[in-house]
């Protein structure tokens, strides 16, 4: 036993990365009040490692996905959070989703602050998640970043205040396909081979109205006491499917149906593995086949649920866990909703209308509303109006960067107070930039995008809600942290806008091209000829006949002719 | 330059100009209108195609359940009396899976409109909205169906119902779909187009929208009355002679010829001896009659407002005329489909082919670069005129330079006796344009006639008016006027007019060159010597207002409907009541181009012929 003990602590000594990790997969299935069904898959790797130690190379990878690890300790990365969406949140139909993102590609990180080249390492890191995520977001540059003063904190550990280290770019552009799920799939411990992540089959996961993949990573704390940090990464994937249009107007839906596959284990690797369904409205009116006796409760976006939890990693969830029966019911009116529109008519001018509504009965709420405008919008900011039940509502804050051509967008935050059960209007007036022939996109009148704006709020709660930490939570009630009992924090994003410039036809360049050197040339010539030439009074030369005449008489020695 | 330069030359050249005005002003006047005649002539047109690659081809299918939907809806709109069965419309939407808005909106008009019977307007737009699966709501397509009262376009209603059922259920859509039903036809699309992108040119009252779908990419409307039809019609002249572009024509053309459905434009279908008289006459009669659309400025279908919103739209009307041929409901849902499906594939607007263009046929297209030269023929008289005296005008001032003591003589006329006719000219036109609605409630209390009557006999009152007043204005400050006088205001006239139908003619060319066709003779021979009386009543007789009944009589001869003299002039009234208020309602530029612009020119030619 002596000889033992000193390999035993040798053995720590030597491997600090044997730290404890562990890796939860779970899926919550929510019918929704439109007759959709809302899947949310979140997958979370912990790993009580430090990768940003000096002097301590993390090298030893177990569940934690090497390629990502590799990148936090590179780019000294504090947190990072990448989404990708295909299609728009519908909040009015949908309500919140646990996880929002907007349309297109959203990457914001916050980066430690012994950076000290911040815009070299974005670079570079935008490069490198391009390669990982097989997106483009290597388009992200400094036209498109920006620097949140306000409405991005970071999510984890630490309270770093200074924006300084922080970037934040969308590509509302950019379209999700298979190509960015597979490289998602394979950081899972388990890739598509055991789990839930068998259900991810991309034909079924991108016919559906709407789809949203996340990578989350950020430093929490191992435990209560918070001793010591841990790294969290959340892999989210959010589907929502439409019944009307593949169910053939019935109303039954089922796990195979969906996916066009069952669950048959749980993620060998997972320590937990679990299934919600949400039974919250009408749980008589349901009928889930198999039937579960656990039944769950947790309090999420500020209403409390009731969720049937099938336990994948117990034997006997696998009777036949096939077919859902779902009947639907209305559901509570999202209590914060924004949206967007580009005013106006014509080329020249147009008007960015930002309505957010607030649809609490009684309390009002202050929201953080973040505008990033390309700056081929020129935004003219004395005509920012903001109005609420038709009264003008002075913003408590207003943090304005304005752009520089080809350089930098606009940003614009403002604190605004939403009165309860109101409609507050954000305008602001904008002229739009002729580009140079270069600047423009290969499908210019196809028109160019404006990213989503983003809504950032803690709403005011209708339930009461525990603030302790519990480690039986389930994950997608645990994103973000809740620091108070009455309110719960809200991202809400708008709809991206398509903006039309002044397009010259491309089609015709080279009668272009002709037509302009011709003006060019016929008009400079014979103006430098006009300017340059110096006119004398010619005395007209005699016709041909005359000066014949005056041959001849010049031979004949008579006078000439005048 | 060169030529200018020269002294010599320049005299060789300016002597040709003036000796030979006259007889190159007819020759170009004569080619100007044998040119534009020749434009219908089909060996001179070219074939319309398909510019836009994105529009490649789908194939379809789609359901009968427009015709139930149809009767259902009417009646629905029986228990309405006739309004629009707002609820049912949204019931209806909705168990259709769309997201379903309302926007109510209200209008007084300037006055009572007689040819559709409203004064005070109130009414209701449904509109649902399909949202494509996976898209941002950045773009979106617009079918619109106007609820009208009475029996007729139930059909379009119904089919619109059925389409938005049918595409609810696929999933290839990249756009989100608007299936729009507006009342009161026009007025209806105004207020939704008005409120979606929230402006307020025309001081329409309306609720705002709950639901948008990002910018707009094309819009089609529906106009279907019966439940077979024998051909489609479509319809491309909008507001202000605005025209959508030639590929959404090419798109409706391809699909009919796809179908077998007879499609027909401005109600005539294609012939194909085209060298045979009739067969010339017949694709002159339809360019004719699209160039007499175009340049009356009004929208000829919902489509024609979307299209200052720069959206590209047409309306497509169905005809039933007992032909054999019969089309059912189910092939033109096929057919619309088939027109969405395209459009849904468009990466961008449609911008590829023509907007500006004239249609001798579906099939065949006259680009700008061949109907400009025909204005061009025309307007070049006006500046040979200028040209001629300007050359006039100079020479006396050039034998003043050799007689050095006069040679402030020329400058002798001055600005104020051109600027007095110009002015009073303008002012009178500005009367035409303000007082004929301002003073209707005057008129109706001292004469017997109902207020549109008073806004339109006020109209021709002041027009008559201004030929009485102002021909002797010069006299006012100047007292007698010079030879050097109607000479210097007849080069500003016609500098004036050629710039006016210039720009015109850039904007409208139809407008533009109806215009200039009565204008020119006119305006390029006017001098003071000429016998008055007899010049008078040809100047009268190619005014702008006569312009306007002569046009109503062709257009009436066209479409197969002659009138008789006093039907004649009832419809010239209501031809100048609708323009006023297409004006007041949506914005359209012609009356104020003509009252304000047009008549004033003529007044100052009319001031010339009396000059003394």
């Amino acid at each position: 036993l002596d000889s033992r003990l000193p390999l035993v602590i040798f053995l720590h000594a030597l491997t600090p990365a044997a730290a404890r990790d562990e890796f939860q997969e779970e899926l919550v299935i929510r019918p929704l009040h439109s007759g959709d069904i809302y899947a949310s898959f979140q997958f979370r790797t912990l790993w009580d490692t430090d990768f940003l130690q000096e002097g301590q190379k993390v090298s030893h990878y177990r569940l934690f996905p090497k390629s990502l690890g590799q990148v936090l300790s590179k780019f000294s990365v504090r947190e990072l959070h990448i989404s990708f969406s295909q299609g728009f949140w519908r909040t009015m139909q949908w309500g919140q989703p646990f996880i929002p993102s907007p349309p297109g590609a959203e990457l914001w990180v916050w980066f430690h602050d012994t950076v000290s080249d911040v815009d070299g390492n974005w670079k570079e890191l935008t490069n490198v998640l391009s390669g990982i995520f097989c997106a483009s977001l290597n388009f992200i540059d400094l036209t498109n970043t920006v620097q949140p003063s306000a409405s991005f904190k970071p999510l984890g550990l630490g309270n770093a205040t200074d924006h300084r280290f922080l970037r934040y770019a969308t590509l509302p552009r950019e379209i999700v396909c298979t190509e960015n799920l597979t490289p998602w799939k394979k950081l899972l411990p388990c890739g598509s081979k055991a789990g839930l992540a068998v259900l991810m089959k991309s034909e079924k996961l991108f016919h559906s109205s709407f789809h949203s993949q996340a990578v989350h990573i950020r430093p929490i704390c191992q435990d209560e006491q918070c001793s010591s940090k841990a790294w969290e990464l959340r892999q989210t994937l959010n589907v929502v499917f439409d019944l009307h249009t593949s169910g053939q107007g019935k109303k039954e839906w089922s796990l195979f149906k969906m996916f066009s596959r069952t669950l048959t284990e749980a993620c060998p690797l997972a320590s937990s593995s679990k299934v919600y369904v949400d039974i919250t409205d009408n749980p008589e009116l349901f009928e889930l086949s198999p039937a579960t006796p656990l039944l769950g409760q947790a309090v999420v976006l500020g209403d409390r649920r009731t969720y049937s939890v099938y336990d994948l990693s117990r034997a006997e969830t696998f009777g036949q866990l096939r077919s859902f029966n779902l009947l639907l019911r209305d559901m509570l009116r999202p209590l914060l909703h924004a949206e967007r529109y580009v005013a106006g008519f014509g080329l020249q001018t147009g008007e960015i209308h930002t309505v957010i509504y607030n649809n609490h009965p009684y309390r009002a709420f202050p929201v953080l509303l973040m505008d990033s405008v390309p700056w081929y919008l020129q935004l003219y900011i004395h005509t920012l109006t903001v109005t609420s039940k038709s009264r003008d509502n002075k913003p408590s804050y207003i943090h304005y960067q304005p752009a520089k051509d080809r350089h930098r967008p606009h940003l614009l935050e403002m604190l605004i107070q939403l009165p309860p059960h109101s409609m507050t209007e954000v305008t602001v007036q904008f002229e739009r930039a002729l580009l140079k022939w270069t600047e423009y996109t290969p499908d210019p009148n196809h028109g160019f995008y404006v990213g989503s704006s983003v809504v950032s709020a803690l709403v005011p709660s209708m339930v009461a809600m525990r603030t302790n930490f519990t480690q039986d939570q389930p994950l997608f009630s645990s994103f973000v942290p809740v620091k108070e009992e009455s309110s719960y924090f809200v991202r809400v994003y708008t709809e991206p806008l398509l903006v039309n410039l002044p397009t010259p036809d491309f089609s015709m360049p080279y009668n272009v091209i002709c037509l302009t050197c011709t003006v060019v040339a016929v008009g400079y010539g014979s103006f430098y000829n006009l300017l340059t030439r110096t006119f004398q009074v010619d005395e007209p030369s005699p016709p041909l006949s005359k000066r014949l005449a005056n041959l001849i008489r010049r031979i004949r020695g008579v006078p000439l002719l005048t | 330059m060169g030529l200018l330069s020269d002294p010599s030359r320049r005299k060789v050249l300016t002597g040709l100009l003036t000796r030979l005005n006259t007889p190159i002003c007819i020759v170009c006047y004569l080619a100007g209108i044998v040119w534009f005649m020749g434009l219908a002539f089909e060996p001179f047109t070219l074939r319309t195609y398909m510019s836009e690659n994105a529009m490649g081809s789908t194939m379809v299918s789609s359901g009968e359940r427009a015709l139930s939907l149809a009767k259902e809806f009417d009646a629905h709109k029986r228990q309405a009396y006739d309004g629009m069965p707002v609820e049912w419309l949204v019931k209806a939407m909705q168990s259709r899976g769309l997201e379903v808005f309302t926007q109510s909106f209200s209008r007084k008009l300037p006055f009572p409109d007689e040819n559709k019977e409203r004064y005070m307007v109130r009414g209701t737009n449904v509109y649902g909205i399909l949202r494509a699966p996976r898209a941002p709501r950045t773009e979106a397509l617009v079918i619109s169906a106007p609820c009208s009262p009475g029996d007729s376009n139930n059909q379009a209603v119904g089919l619109l119902l059925a389409l938005a059922q049918y595409f609810r259920n696929q999933v290839y859509w990249a756009k989100d779909i608007i299936f729009l039903v507006n009342e009161h036809d026009l007025m209806g699309t105004q207020a939704w187009l008005e409120a979606y992108h929230h402006t307020n040119i025309t001081g329409m009252e309306y609720s705002p929208l709950q639901g948008r779908a990002g910018s707009i990419q094309a819009a089609l409307s529906l106009e279907l009355s019966s439940d077979v039809i024998t051909s489609l019609d479509l319809i491309l002249e909008g507001l202000n002679g605005q025209l959508p572009n030639l590929d959404l024509a090419n798109l409706f053309y391809a699909f009919c010829q796809k179908l077998g459905v007879l499609c027909t434009i401005q109600g005539k279908l294609q012939r194909n001896d085209w060298d045979t008289a009739e067969g010339y006459t017949h694709a002159a009669q339809t360019m004719m009659l699209m160039v007499l659309k175009q340049a009356c400025g009004r929208s000829w279908g919902d489509h024609g407002l979307f299209l200052r919103y720069h959206i590209e739209a047409a309306s497509v009307r169905g005809i039933n005329s007992f032909r054999h041929y019969k089309t059912d409901a189910a092939t033109i849902g096929r057919l619309l489909e088939g027109m969405v499906r395209k459009l849904n594939n468009l990466l961008e607007r449609l911008h590829q082919s023509y907007f500006f263009y004239l249609l001798p046929s579906l099939s065949r297209f006259v680009s700008i670069g061949c109907y400009m030269l025909a204005f061009g023929l025309l307007v070049v008289i006006l500046l040979l005129r200028a040209l001629d005296l300007w050359v006039h005008l100079g020479a006396p001032a050039l034998a003043a330079v050799e007689g050095v003591t006069e040679a402030q003589q020329p400058s002798g006329p001055g600005v104020l006796t051109v600027l007095t006719p110009v002015v009073i000219s303008h002012l009178t036109g500005v009367a035409l344009y303000l007082l004929p609605v301002h003073l209707q409630e005057m008129a109706v209390e001292h004469f017997p006639v109902s207020e549109t009557e008073a806004v339109v006999l006020t109209a021709v009152a002041i027009y008559t008016a201004g030929l009485a007043l102002p021909h002797n204005t010069q006299r006012l400050l100047s007292g007698e006027g010079t030879e050097q006088g109607w000479k210097v205001l007849k080069l500003t006239a016609l500098l004036y007019l050629a710039v006016l139908l210039g720009c015109t003619a850039l904007i409208n060319f139809s407008l533009g060159f109806i215009l200039a066709v009565t204008l020119v003779p006119i305006t390029a021979s006017m001098t003071p010597h000429m016998p008055k009386a007899l010049s008078a009543l040809v100047m009268v007789l190619l005014s702008p207002a006569f312009t306007v009944l002569y046009c109503v009589f062709i257009y009436q001869e066209l479409i197969e409907a002659p009138v008789s003299v006093s039907e004649g002039w009832m419809l010239f009234l209501s031809v100048i009541s609708q323009g006023i208020l297409d004006h007041a309602l949506y914005g359209s530029l012609v009356y104020p181009l003509l009252a304000l612009f047009i008549y004033p020119c003529w007044l100052m030619f009319w001031n010339i012929l009396f000059w003394s």
